[in-house]
């Protein structure tokens, strides 16, 4: 899957994350800001470079807005930013595919 | 050298022979000078202490450079006289080397932040820091490390001398023109001055701020004429609005009614439940909402509270009012229930710090206390709490009368939900450690009940009634299997901050917050 255009999901409410993908070339490039960064920083951040590498995302650029979210609402949250950008939130979601 | 809770206090803190905390009662049956102030003599009859502003006030105590100045927290976040009072003494009098004594600071004090940047504040002690002073201290920009004390530990270190009052600020409610001050009575009412009490008896100079002048004498007074150097009228010491909120009402989150409910099961197991007994709980959901769970094990047992003590609130107003308890004796109000009961509701009485807390006087109320229920951001399994610093590490709270009363108390209770959004509140070890393990005995969560190991008896009596418990291990490693393991906060060297056990011993230090990379 590759980033085609702008996209988001989630929110800025306590315990969620507010995911944005946008297109670009070669490496992916992360951000991430997080309420709770001083202990789950390195967590985050690997949980954000699985989503996206399980998801096949090469390259684009990832920002995350952490508010302490737990680990399987960031992949969710991951997971339906990406989707969104390529057009498949609506229909194509590779259900038991890389999306389980 | 490592303290009675594992913690490693730099030596440079132990010159001039502070101690090390080594754990609760320490310093029982040794013997403390007091220190006595150096007091100006008022022979001459006056007819009015009044001075027309602040400035005038701090020059006729002879305020100059490097003073430590006191204050009071019943004002709480809507305080307006900390601000006023430094911002005459830097920007008019042009003041500098300055320490904060204050009971307690919040958003309210923004403001002195800035004077922190600037050098021109040098030294803070107080028991709450938080917002933009919280953050600047964390950063390490005061030029003397902080000292945090619980509201008990800070009448002590006066009485001891360990901190010397040059002068004492008076935020009252209302005043005569000689300084009877009472917390009632004006538009900016607080109930209470009990932290005053102790400053104003020791303080070398004493000033009153009021907003609301009445006729001599203002009886019964909180803090008396007799200690009054100058009285300042002013238009208005605080926001009523933020010093007292309307009634604080018990929760109704399911989880938080829950909770409460299983810290009155433990309350009702023990063998301290019985007629007269004594308690103190605190404002948050669940400790709150104790008491309506409590007043359902009283009903059906037939027995009423003797006391109870605190900071004090509508719902143990509403529980004096109906008989179920004796007397309630109050350091300071949270809701205008309790304002507007002090001293008028009978049975409802007002007592000082030192009297509510102090570990070196000769009984405080807090050595006569059956249970206590309190919060915590953190507690590790070693059942040390935090109340002070955030998961960050910068300072955004307060240890308050917490340590005080889970040491004095027979049966301490924490009360705090297994996680906080992604924090763990249990977990492995605080970050900073505000009240020691060897004084907290019960853990209620959402998840479970644990008990401190050191109170088989009280582990027998949760049994002998049937509450199941597990260990605190086995709540942590809930929490981490739901949050994640979380990585160890990193700081820098430089201590920005010393937490003195309440009996005046080094039981932790903050050091300055770093900021965060995802380097190793």
């Amino acid at each position: 899957m590759q980033i085609e255009k702008n996209a988001m999901a989630g929110t800025l409410e306590s315990s969620d994350a507010l995911v944005t993908v946008e297109p670009g070339e070669g490496s992916v490039e992360l951000e991430i800001s997080s309420s709770v960064m001083n202990q789950y920083g390195r967590q985050i951040r690997a949980t954000v470079l699985e989503t996206l590498d399980r998801l096949g995302v090469t390259g684009g650029r990832v920002t995350v807005v952490d508010k302490g979210a737990l680990d399987c609402t960031l992949k969710a949250r991951v997971e339906c930013a990406v989707m969104r950008s390529c057009g498949k939130s609506d229909a194509g979601i590779p259900w038991g595919g890389v999306i389980r | 050298m490592k303290n009675a809770v594992g913690r490693e206090i730099p030596d440079f803190l132990l010159e001039g022979g502070k101690e090390v905390y080594q754990g609760k009662n320490y310093m029982d049956g040794k013997y403390v000078q007091k220190a006595a102030p150096r007091t100006r003599i008022y022979e001459r009859p006056q007819e009015s202490k009044i001075v027309e502003t602040i400035a005038d006030a701090l020059r006729q105590c002879g305020a100059r450079d490097g003073m430590t100045f006191s204050f009071h927290h019943h004002l709480r976040n809507g305080d307006f006289v900390v601000n006023m009072v430094m911002k005459a003494a830097i920007e008019e009098l042009g003041l500098k080397d300055l320490t904060i004594a204050a009971t307690s600071l919040g958003e309210a004090h923004d403001p002195i932040a800035e004077y922190i940047e600037e050098g021109k504040v040098v030294g803070i002690q107080t028991s709450g820091i938080r917002g933009r002073m919280g953050q600047v201290v964390s950063e390490g920009k005061l030029k003397t490390p902080a000292i945090i004390r619980s509201h008990g530990g800070r009448p002590r270190a006066i009485e001891a001398g360990e901190v010397h009052i040059d002068i004492a600020f008076v935020a009252a409610p209302t005043s005569d023109c000689v300084g009877n001050s009472r917390g009632i009575g004006g538009k900016s009412n607080c109930g209470s001055l009990g932290y005053a009490m102790t400053d104003a008896k020791y303080a070398d100079h004493v000033v009153v701020i009021t907003d609301c002048l009445v006729d001599f004498p203002n009886m019964p007074a909180s803090v008396e004429a007799i200690d009054v150097d100058a009285v300042v009228v002013v238009d208005s010491i605080g926001n009523p609005k933020k010093i007292a909120s309307a009634a604080a009402r018990i929760s109704q989150n399911p989880r938080d009614l829950m909770m409460a409910e299983n810290v009155a099961k433990v309350i009702a197991s023990t063998p301290y439940f019985k007629e007269g007994f004594s308690f103190q709980t605190g404002v948050g959901g669940p400790s709150l909402a104790a008491n309506l769970f409590l007043e359902k094990y009283m009903d059906e047992r037939g027995i009423k509270m003797g006391w109870a003590i605190g900071g004090i609130c509508g719902p143990m107003v509403e529980l004096l009012k109906k008989g179920k308890v004796g007397k309630v004796i109050d350091v300071q109000d949270f809701d205008l229930d309790a304002v507007n009961s002090i001293n008028q509701t009978p049975g409802h009485y007002e007592m000082s710090a030192s009297q509510y807390a102090n570990p070196a006087n000769k009984g405080a109320f807090v050595n006569k206390l059956d249970f206590v229920v309190l919060a915590a951001l953190e507690i590790d399994t070693g059942f040390n709490v935090n109340v002070l610093t955030g998961s960050d590490g910068v300072l955004r709270g307060a240890p308050g009368g917490h340590p005080d009363t889970a040491a004095g108390s027979k049966v301490c209770i924490i009360v705090t939900p297994l996680i906080r959004g992604r924090m763990a509140t249990v977990c492995e070890k605080v970050v900073t450690v505000t009240t020691p393990g060897d004084c907290v005995d019960v853990l209620v969560t959402d998840y479970g009940i644990a008990v401190n190991p050191l109170r088989p008896d009280l582990i027998k009596c949760l049994d002998d009634a049937g509450i199941p418990h597990v260990t605190i291990e086995s709540l942590k490693e809930k929490a981490y299997s739901i949050v994640g393991r979380p990585d160890d906060v990193q700081f820098e060297d430089k201590v920005v901050a010393v937490l003195e056990a309440r009996d005046g011993t080094i039981l932790d230090v903050v050091r300055q917050i770093k900021p965060y990379t995802f380097e190793d």
